[in-house]
């Protein structure tokens, strides 16, 4: 066991998996030489070297037809878009060609690439470097879509990601690589170091795609979340000291329904929390499939709190990052309505 | 119908081209070279040095049906049997395609009429191991692998043999045995991927190459500059090809040539460019051959425009009399593949008049064989077709329990 932040973590999932398997290389723009702008594949170079932690040229549709073609040709390419928000020129080979190919082909061809891409806010990035697409991708067809909340996840889920035959996009909440965040930007930050979850072991492990966790268990209203938003979520039920089950989707597709229905058909009553947009977020799908499957045992409409349908603004951050009074009224709301 | 004319006069130039149905086509502005106007470089030149390839035209048979000059590939009498086997074994089934398309029996469908000549002496002048990255006319390739006929009909009718499941269009083959990659509608995203297949093989350590098509009118997206970048920068072994067959759909190739060569364009990008007469067989194998060694030889990748011209519509869904001149396939300066190679086979005491009819008639008979049985596996009216629950099967390697969910719920 070891102490590590979620970049450290990371790292350590790609670093074995390079070393368990020749076929596996890491591959975008900066990873190679200088090790990632934010670090996550440093050192891979230096062992590996540079056909296996391959720097590449500025163009995200370049870099995602490449991986599929190399996915195709036998290799496991895991790709590094170096902020979600510039994943769109890649869109295109990633809906319709990386989702699509073991389909269209009759069960042919696939290329076993994943996608790491860090998404969302919290860091005074502004509109292109703080979005968080997961929707859009667990939309499409054929793409698995991940999105941990800590290290200890992070490390076994990116080697499951890695090893699966279906592509992953697995998207890292920037805002936790160094530490957990409860959502009040006032205080000094904290870091992995002293959170249970930082706690990673240096060999090798990996946890099932699909899986949710239950954060904590409780009885009076379901929250669900998942990436850094699971941190802001559990400062809020603490402060509160509301009875809540918090829930860490950890994987958005396949989607863990049985985790969510038997926690809402428990507590009656459900809080859906994600730092996207709202309309039709993710958080809108967890509601439809809550109502289909919970609907006699909801003793209250479900709440979603998220960011707003607005380019998320640079100036504005605090007002447009969910926030623990947002989700505290959301769960009082929720807990007040019979 | 007033003669009131449009009173604004705007500044935007927007390219034309003299065959529209209203013209007379008129081709009398292309420069054709002899074939001992072009040069053979070394395949390890450095790119600027083909200018004079890019910007020229590649031909081996003259005028008297000879092959002359620098690019002759010397193929056997055999050889070129073969080949024009092959591009009278499209033809046919394409004839015989096109007419199932208009009596009902295939949803769409795509000629190669006129470019025959692209797939089958590219595909011949590749190893098998090489792998093809194809768009959507192309099946030609298919021919060379020796895929059977009719299970490219059984994929065309979506019927219980297709071997894509009933999953796509007709002519979206897909055939991994032959290392044919599967067609996507999506133009240009294989152009790319084929870079980085080309790359996974030098990785490996492995000879064998990628080959991939476009287009000219695919030539303007931007996959297509992602794979000349990409593959310059990593010197991956593939063969870029363009298929500058004048027309994408109805819009003529001025709309994407930007006023000079596609081969011209990849110079820029330090890949030599060569411009081959699409409908010789001959100079297309020759540069092809060229290409592929230059990429097992670890000179990186070439960038190929095969100049043709798409004789017929675009597929079965447009009728080319709307947008350009009738017969302008006839006045094309640079004739038809099969005529060229049989009047260069005929030339050289090598083939006649009477075979050529013979064969004719035998792949028609064939094809009318093949089409025969591919429609005792099923029809795409009435089947059989694979069951239903089954398009639910590879959207993931397992499927996955919102996906089994919805299967339950579509019943059966």
């Amino acid at each position: 066991m070891a102490k590590m932040n979620m970049i450290q973590a990371l790292n350590s999932a790609m670093d074995l998996c390079m070393e368990r398997d020749p076929n596996v290389l890491v591959m975008g723009e900066d990873v190679g030489y200088f090790g990632g702008v934010f670090r996550c594949t440093q050192g891979l170079y230096d062992k590996y070297g540079p056909h296996r932690a391959l720097d590449m040229p500025i163009a995200e549709g370049g870099i995602m037809a490449t991986a599929i073609g190399m996915g195709v040709n036998g290799l496991r390419p895991v790709v590094e878009m170096q902020f979600a928000d510039y994943i769109y020129p890649a869109f295109d080979q990633i809906v319709s060609e990386l989702g699509r190919l073991r389909h269209r082909s009759g069960g042919e061809y696939f290329a076993p690439v994943t996608i790491r891409t860090p998404c969302g806010g919290g860091i005074r990035g502004g509109q292109t470097h703080s979005q968080s697409p997961e929707a859009m991708f667990t939309h499409a067809c054929g793409i698995k879509t991940v999105m941990p909340s800590n290290p200890y996840d992070a490390k076994g889920l990116l080697i499951a990601a890695i090893e699966d035959d279906d592509p992953v996009i697995f998207f890292e909440p920037k805002r936790i690589y160094n530490g957990p965040f409860d959502g009040d930007h006032t205080k000094a930050s904290s870091s992995w170091a002293s959170h249970p979850m930082g706690e990673v072991p240096d060999d090798y492990y990996s946890l099932a795609l699909g899986k949710a966790s239950i954060v904590q268990a409780g009885s009076d209203v379901t929250v669900i979340s998942y990436g850094n938003m699971v941190h802001v979520a559990q400062a809020a039920i603490n402060a509160s000291g509301i009875d809540a089950e918090l829930i860490d989707l950890r994987t958005l597709l396949p989607l863990d329904t049985d985790t969510i229905e038997q926690s809402v058909k428990r507590t009656g009553r459900c809080v859906v929390i994600h730092e996207a947009t709202r309309t039709s977020g993710f958080g809108a799908e967890i509601v439809s499939q809550i109502q289909e499957a919970c609907f006699w045992h909801l003793k209250a409409p479900i709440e979603r709190v998220t960011g707003w349908d607005t380019p998320y603004p640079h100036a504005y951050e605090w007002e447009y990052f969910p926030s623990q009074d947002r989700i505290n009224a959301a769960m009082q709301r929720t807990l007040e309505s019979n | 119908m007033t003669n009131d004319k449009p009173t604004y006069q705007s500044k935007l130039f927007v390219p034309k081209t003299s065959s529209r149905p209203e013209n007379r086509a008129d081709f009398s502005h292309l420069k054709i070279p002899t074939p001992l106007e072009s040069k053979r470089p070394d395949v390890l030149v450095d790119a600027e040095q083909t200018r004079d390839l890019a910007y020229g035209l590649v031909r081996v048979l003259d005028d008297n049906h000879q092959a002359q000059g620098e690019w002759q590939p010397n193929l056997s009498a055999d050889k070129l049997r073969e080949g024009l086997r092959h591009m009278m074994h499209v033809r046919a089934y394409d004839e015989r395609m096109f007419s199932m398309q208009r009596q009902g029996k295939l949803t769409f469908y795509v000629k190669s009429s006129g470019e025959e000549a692209v797939s089958i002496a590219q595909a011949m002048a590749l190893s098998d191991g090489d792998m093809l990255f194809p768009s959507y006319r192309q099946q030609g390739l298919l021919f060379v692998r020796k895929r059977p006929v009719v299970d490219m009909m059984c994929h065309c009718l979506s019927n219980a043999k297709d071997n894509i499941k009933g999953r796509q269009m007709p002519v979206f083959y897909s055939w991994k045995e032959g290392n044919f990659f599967s067609i996507s509608g999506n133009l240009a995203t294989q152009y790319s991927q084929a870079v980085g297949w080309a790359m996974a093989s030098a990785y490996k350590g492995e000879s064998h190459i990628a080959s991939a098509w476009v287009g000219d009118g695919t030539t303007a997206a931007a996959d297509v500059y992602h794979a000349l970048v990409f593959a310059s920068t990593y010197k991956a072994p593939v063969i870029l090809n363009v298929v500058n067959n004048q027309w994408a759909i109805s819009t003529p190739q001025s709309f994407a040539n930007t006023g000079t060569t596609f081969a011209a364009r990849s110079i820029g990008f330090s890949i030599p460019g060569i411009r081959v007469d699409g409908n010789d067989f001959l100079a297309v194998y020759a540069a092809t051959q060229w290409a592929a060694q230059r990429a097992r030889e670890g000179g990186g990748a070439t960038f190929i425009e095969l100049y043709t011209y798409r004789s017929e519509g675009h597929s079965t869904s447009d009728n080319p009399d709307a947008y350009r001149s009738k017969d302008a396939a006839k006045h094309w300066p640079l004739g038809d593949p099969i005529e060229r190679l049989k009047n260069h086979l005929i030339a050289i005491d090598e083939w006649s008049e009477e075979q050529h009819t013979a064969l004719q008639v035998e792949l028609k008979a064939e094809i009318l064989a093949n089409w025969k049985e591919a429609l005792s596996y099923g029809s795409f009216e009435d089947g059989p077709h694979w069951p239903v629950s089954t398009m639910f099967d590879d959207v993931f390697k397992d499927v996955p329990p919102h996906l089994q969910k919805q299967r339950a719920q579509m019943g059966e």
